[in-house]
């Protein structure tokens, strides 16, 4: 008896299998469009990154879209579709009043609602093999860079360990693949048909074309992306930045040549900004939509608990202080674009991560879905690691912090027993632990290219050890 | 933020005072590396201290929380309860007792609930009265006798608000247990029920429930009012309801006169009711002049004594234990889960000089009923997790969270120590190489322990209860027995997988290690025995009665009373010596045992007492720990590991 329950549990298996063989198609649909761009690559290159590679990437986009099909399948799925956690009131697939979606989201569900998990797969595959090649393509340029660094000899004699190798390089898109797909967070959102697994595809692409060099498909996914949810226009100076330096193009206020491309490359925003936006117009026959959307957004109206910094604050707040503060928290995603991009205007890639932190932490209904999508980036930082500081002390925090949401809500909304004090303390801990990790990261990078300038071991004017202070 | 090189030599002074203030105004110890630095040696070299020191820290901050100075005195936060006088007129102690005494007969002429005549009295006294039947069986038989279905109807009557909408209910609620105990409590519940009946102050409903079987017909009555079912109950759905229920009381009395009444907090997974109940039940208690009691201990003044301190140690440890169990300690516990607000009040009788009669406590409930019906929204004000070293005195989760956190902190730091010693370049050997398989070991070796342990945990939580009815339908073992040896199994198979991954780690060459390792696992009642070979792990089964059998077992001797036996090929190093395993008692369930097994010790099964000693050899540790912490966790006193005994 107990091997036929056995045998049945095998054929049941194999059952769920065959059921979800179209999730399988869909892998070998995407994988030879991977294998192609790699094998052109080698052609071109001696470097390049190999053919090798698409076999594990095939197997990890196969375990991915497995774990995510048992998850379907479970019944967790309901669970894990109401966790304020892992959906907003922006992003849910099942929503209450009042809470939008863009029309061309609605008019792409009008179409494949019955194929919503095979979309919400296909939007994680999706981003994975955009960040995949995005992250080998720049890792390509990474290196070249460092050759002719190496080859004009502008790098001190002590930072030969500061060099990158080519081999610890190898595995990286790949880990950015699988820090993506495998991520916790991100399976939780597909597994909720988060809305915010399509932005994450979205910007995805948004990356992968710009680091590939195509100006109007980095400007056509970038207002994409925006007409989504507004935040990611922050990510437009890294775009600019990355594209101009491709294009030899200085960064130079009194040059005609940077206006000019700036000129272009809003031209181009803006109009595939405009046709989305009419485009939305004709579907719907009303410019309802962009208070109702964007207003949300913007003016904050639900707050439904969630592991933003808004809803806390705005619940407690007198009424007549809301639009101030409003303001002010708004303030925060846009405003430190300025500063980073004039920090980093070398390294428009590190901007474009740092972006995604900054947008996921403060932006109004924020949900792990975001987080995964930065989180994606940490291996191409990996040598980064000898100069992070508290990298230790903030992922305890991060695992901490995600095993004490559920907790905590269960105690504030089934026992009544503790109250939004105790959620909002975690939310708050859980921000702060992501506010370190990125400005660790962002002192890592700034300190490795200082010693690639200065040299590794640097001493003071007495001729002792010095040290870096972030100041 | 800029990233700027300093170059603080011993020169130039004054830059140095300014870069320190400017790290004080940032991030502080967080981005001074020097500081960091200092910091990082200090946690690395003195750890242990710190870990030491940091232990006993916790230990004495939580014990000196019992002291009386260090904790506060318990207030009612509830503005509703708080501010409105009531003056308690219940006068009809005498008759309520003379209606429990009649409930008592009557009980013992239906031999349980006497159904007819509650509903009757209920009815009599002007309520709604309804009946709700519910049954379940029970995973295990209980001890006294084979009750593998319960089956019993709870009753309440529902006395409605004369002066508001019918929106929300109080519930006091008593208990119809078996024998002579709690007629009291129940007839008091229909004095109160009479009395209440004419008042017209009352604007919640108040749901008089007698419950059957304790706990269950507790537990059948909130899935039906709530319209839930989590645990897989039969209930008939209720008749009638009330609003939302704001509080409950649960009453248990066994005597006319007591000594005390103590107050039972404790719930369903430690969670704990309002505080503002507790308080509520003290005001009243000071004021009519009651005796009180928590955890059963009276309250003293004579903190500053060294007795003093150590009641007051005891009564807060009580209460930890009982949280630490996670069951109910009375029929409230079950309301704490759906955001019910309630405590148990037990009378007391022990032959002291204080005597207090049904009639007082029948004024305290009704005080406590009229305040409870004072309520505008759901008690919140105050404390949900605290301690009572004494019911005039509570610590609040932000007294007893920095003990706890002292405790954790160790985690922390000795994690921390362990990346700092990762983080450190690894020895240059002498001829300049680094030694790369030593200083960074393979993810694997990471990742296969903590797998394991998480399967062993999942295997430990799932497979006892699942394996449960397929155990018992193919080998004479009894449901109790089934649970207790497919943990066994598992953490047999638990103790053993270390070793064999360690094995496995260090290579003894990849294909001998692997060898190595398969064979011990086969040679252990692994967990893939237990689960599908059990006759490996337990003597008294025979190999043939499944289907999964293997040739493995060797009757190498068969002497009376004992078993000895070889589990595939003995490995030196995993044999340690003999064990004594006392399985449980088993009364239920007996079979008949197939042929030589008769003269095995698992004769017991057969019904008869005591336990007796089986013998397993091959576990592969000689410390008993383990075994006996699953013993603990199962709560099964007979269950032990005796290692003094080995080499029988």
């Amino acid at each position: 008896v107990c091997f036929s329950a056995r045998s049945m549990a095998t054929t049941a298996y194999l059952l769920s299998i065959t059921e979800n063989v179209k999730y399988y198609l869909l892998i070998f649909l995407v994988t030879p469009f991977a294998l192609i761009k790699k094998k052109q690559k080698q052609k071109k290159q001696t470097r390049a990154l190999p053919v090798k590679m698409a076999a594990p990437l095939t197997l990890l986009l196969l375990v991915a879209v497995t774990v995510r099909a048992a998850l379907f399948r479970s019944c967790l799925t309901e669970l894990i579709a109401e966790r304020v956690e892992v959906v907003s009131p922006l992003t849910a697939w099942k929503r209450g009043k009042g809470a939008p979606a863009t029309p061309l989201i609605i008019y792409l569900f009008h179409f494949l609602v019955d194929y919503a998990e095979v979309t919400f797969m296909l939007a994680d595959v999706i981003t994975a093999v955009a960040l995949y090649m995005a992250v080998a393509d720049y890792n390509k340029q990474v290196f070249r860079k460092q050759k002719y660094a190496l080859e004009a000899d502008r790098y001190p004699l002590d930072c030969l360990e500061l060099i990158r190798s080519p081999k610890e390089m190898y595995y990286i898109p790949l880990k950015v693949a699988m820090f993506y797909l495998l991520n916790p967070f991100t399976i939780l959102c597909c597994v909720a048909k988060s809305t915010c697994g399509l932005n994450n595809a979205i910007i995805a692409l948004f990356i992968l074309t710009t680091i590939k060099g195509s100006v109007l498909l980095s400007a056509i996914f970038l207002s994409l992306a925006t007409y989504q949810s507004i935040y990611p226009l922050t990510l437009c100076a890294p775009a600019l930045l990355y594209l101009m330096q491709r294009q030899y193009i200085p960064v130079n206020f009194r040059r005609f040549s940077f206006w000019w491309f700036i000129a272009q490359y809003a031209f181009m925003y803006l109009g595939s900004l405009f046709v989305l936006v009419c485009l939305s117009f004709f579907l719907l026959g009303s410019w309802d939509y962009l208070p109702s959307v964007y207003g949300f957004i913007l003016s904050v109206p639900d707050l439904t608990p969630n592991i933003g910094l808004f809803w806390y604050f705005f619940a407690e707040m007198f009424e007549h202080f809301r639009l101030f503060f409003l303001c002010v928290f708004q303030i925060n995603v846009f405003f430190y674009t300025i500063p980073l991009s004039v920090k980093l205007k070398e390294h428009p890639v590190f901007l474009i991560f740092m972006q995604l932190a900054v947008i996921s932490i403060f932006k109004s209904y924020p949900t792990v879905g975001d987080i995964a999508l930065y989180m994606a980036f940490i291996p191409v930082w990996n040598h980064l690691h000898r100069f992070l500081r508290n990298i230790f002390l903030v992922s305890c925090v991060l695992l901490a912090c995600s095993a004490l949401f559920p907790v905590l809500w269960h105690l504030w909304i089934y026992a009544g027993s503790a109250n939004s004090n105790f959620y909002y303390a975690i939310t708050l801990l859980f921000n702060v632990a992501q506010i370190l990790l990125v400005s660790d990261y962002f002192y890592a990078f700034l300190r490795r290219e200082h010693h690639l300038t200065y040299g590794l071991y640097l001493k003071r004017k007495d001729g002792s050890e010095a040290t870096l202070v972030l100041k | 933020m800029h990233c700027v090189c300093v170059l603080p030599s011993g020169s130039s002074e004054p830059r140095r005072q300014d870069r320190v203030t400017v790290d004080n105004n940032n991030m502080g110890l967080l981005s001074d590396p020097n500081r960091r630095r200092a910091l990082l040696g200090l946690l690395t070299r003195l750890n242990a201290p710190i870990c030491v020191v940091c232990y006993m820290a916790g230990v004495a901050w939580f014990m000196g929380l019992a002291f009386e100075p260090f904790t506060l005195r318990t207030y009612m936060s509830e503005n509703a309860m708080g501010s409105t006088m009531v003056e308690e007129r219940f006068p009809a102690g005498e008759r309520a007792l003379a209606t429990g005494r009649e409930f008592a007969a009557h009980k013992k002429k239906t031999g349980g609930m006497p159904v007819d005549w509650l509903v009757r009295t209920m009815q009599a006294r002007g309520l709604e009265v309804f009946t709700q039947s519910f049954s379940r069986t029970l995973p295990f038989p209980d001890e006294n006798k084979e009750r593998y279905m319960v089956k019993g109807t709870n009753v309440y009557g529902i006395l409605r608000a004369p002066r508001a909408p019918r929106t929300e209910a109080l519930v006091l609620s008593a208990p119809c247990s078996p024998g002579d105990e709690n007629n009291q409590a129940v007839g008091l519940l229909l004095g109160l029920a009479q009395y209440f009946r004419n008042q017209i102050f009352l604007a919640k409903d108040v749901i008089f429930l007698v419950n059957e079987h304790d706990l269950i017909g507790m537990q059948a009555w909130l899935e039906g009012y709530h319209h839930t079912n989590t645990t897989g109950m039969d209930w008939s759905p209720l008749q009638g309801r009330g609003g939302s229920i704001q509080a409950a009381l649960s009453l248990e009395l066994s005597s006319d006169i007591i000594t005390s009444l103590d107050l039972v907090l404790e719930g369903l997974n430690g969670q704990l009711p309002n505080l503002d109940l507790a308080n509520l039940f003290y005001a009243f208690c000071q004021k009519i002049g009651v005796l009180c009691t928590i955890q059963g201990k009276l309250q003293r003044n004579d903190w500053d004594s060294v007795s003093g301190y150590s009641h007051a140690v005891q009564t807060m440890m009580l209460m930890v234990m009982k949280q630490a169990s996670g069951r109910p300690w009375g029929d409230h516990g079950l309301f704490l889960r759906y955001h019910i607000e309630a405590a148990t009040i037990k009378g007391i009788n022990s032959f002291r000089q204080y005597k207090t009669d049904a009639t007082t406590i029948g004024r305290l409930l009704e005080g406590m009923y009229r305040k409870l019906n004072n309520l505008l929204e759901r008690l919140h004000q105050s404390y949900f997790f605290y301690l009572m070293p004494s019911l005039s005195h509570f610590v609040s989760i932000g007294y007893y969270m920095p003990a706890f956190g002292l405790l954790a902190v160790i985690l922390l730091l000795r994690a921390l120590d362990l990346w700092v010693q990762l983080m450190t370049p690894p020895p240059r050997t002498e001829d300049g190489v680094i030694d790369i398989e030593q200083s960074s070991p393979g993810v694997l070796s990471v990742l296969t322990p903590l797998v394991i342990s998480h399967l062993t945990g999942v295997a430990l939580y799932m497979l006892p209860v699942r394996f449960q009815e397929m155990a018992v339908e193919h080998f004479p073992v009894s449901e109790t027995e089934a649970v207790v040896l497919t943990a066994i199994a598992v953490y047999t198979a638990g103790l053993a997988l270390p070793h064999n991954t360690h094995r496995l780690l260090a290579g003894e060459g990849d294909g001998a290690g692997l060898a190595g390792a398969e064979a011990g696992r086969g040679a252990l009642p692994g967990r893939a025995v237990g689960l599908h070979r059990p006759h490996q792990l337990l003597p008294g089964l025979h190999p043939g009665s499944h289907p999964g059998a293997r040739g493995r077992l060797r009757h190498t001797s068969r002497p009376k009373g004992f078993v000895g036996f070889h589990l595939g090929h003995p490995q030196p190093g995993l044999h340690a010596p003999l064990f004594r395993v006392f399985l449980p008692r088993a009364t239920g369930n007996a079979r008949q045992l197939p042929g030589w097994l008769g003269a095995l010790p698992f004769r017991h099964l057969a019904g008869h007492p005591g336990p007796r000693a089986v013998r397993l050899s091959g576990l592969p540790t000689d410390r008993p720990v383990g075994l006996s912490l699953l013993a603990a966790l199962l709560e099964h006193p007979l269950l032990e590991v005796d290692a003094s005994q080995a080499g029988l």
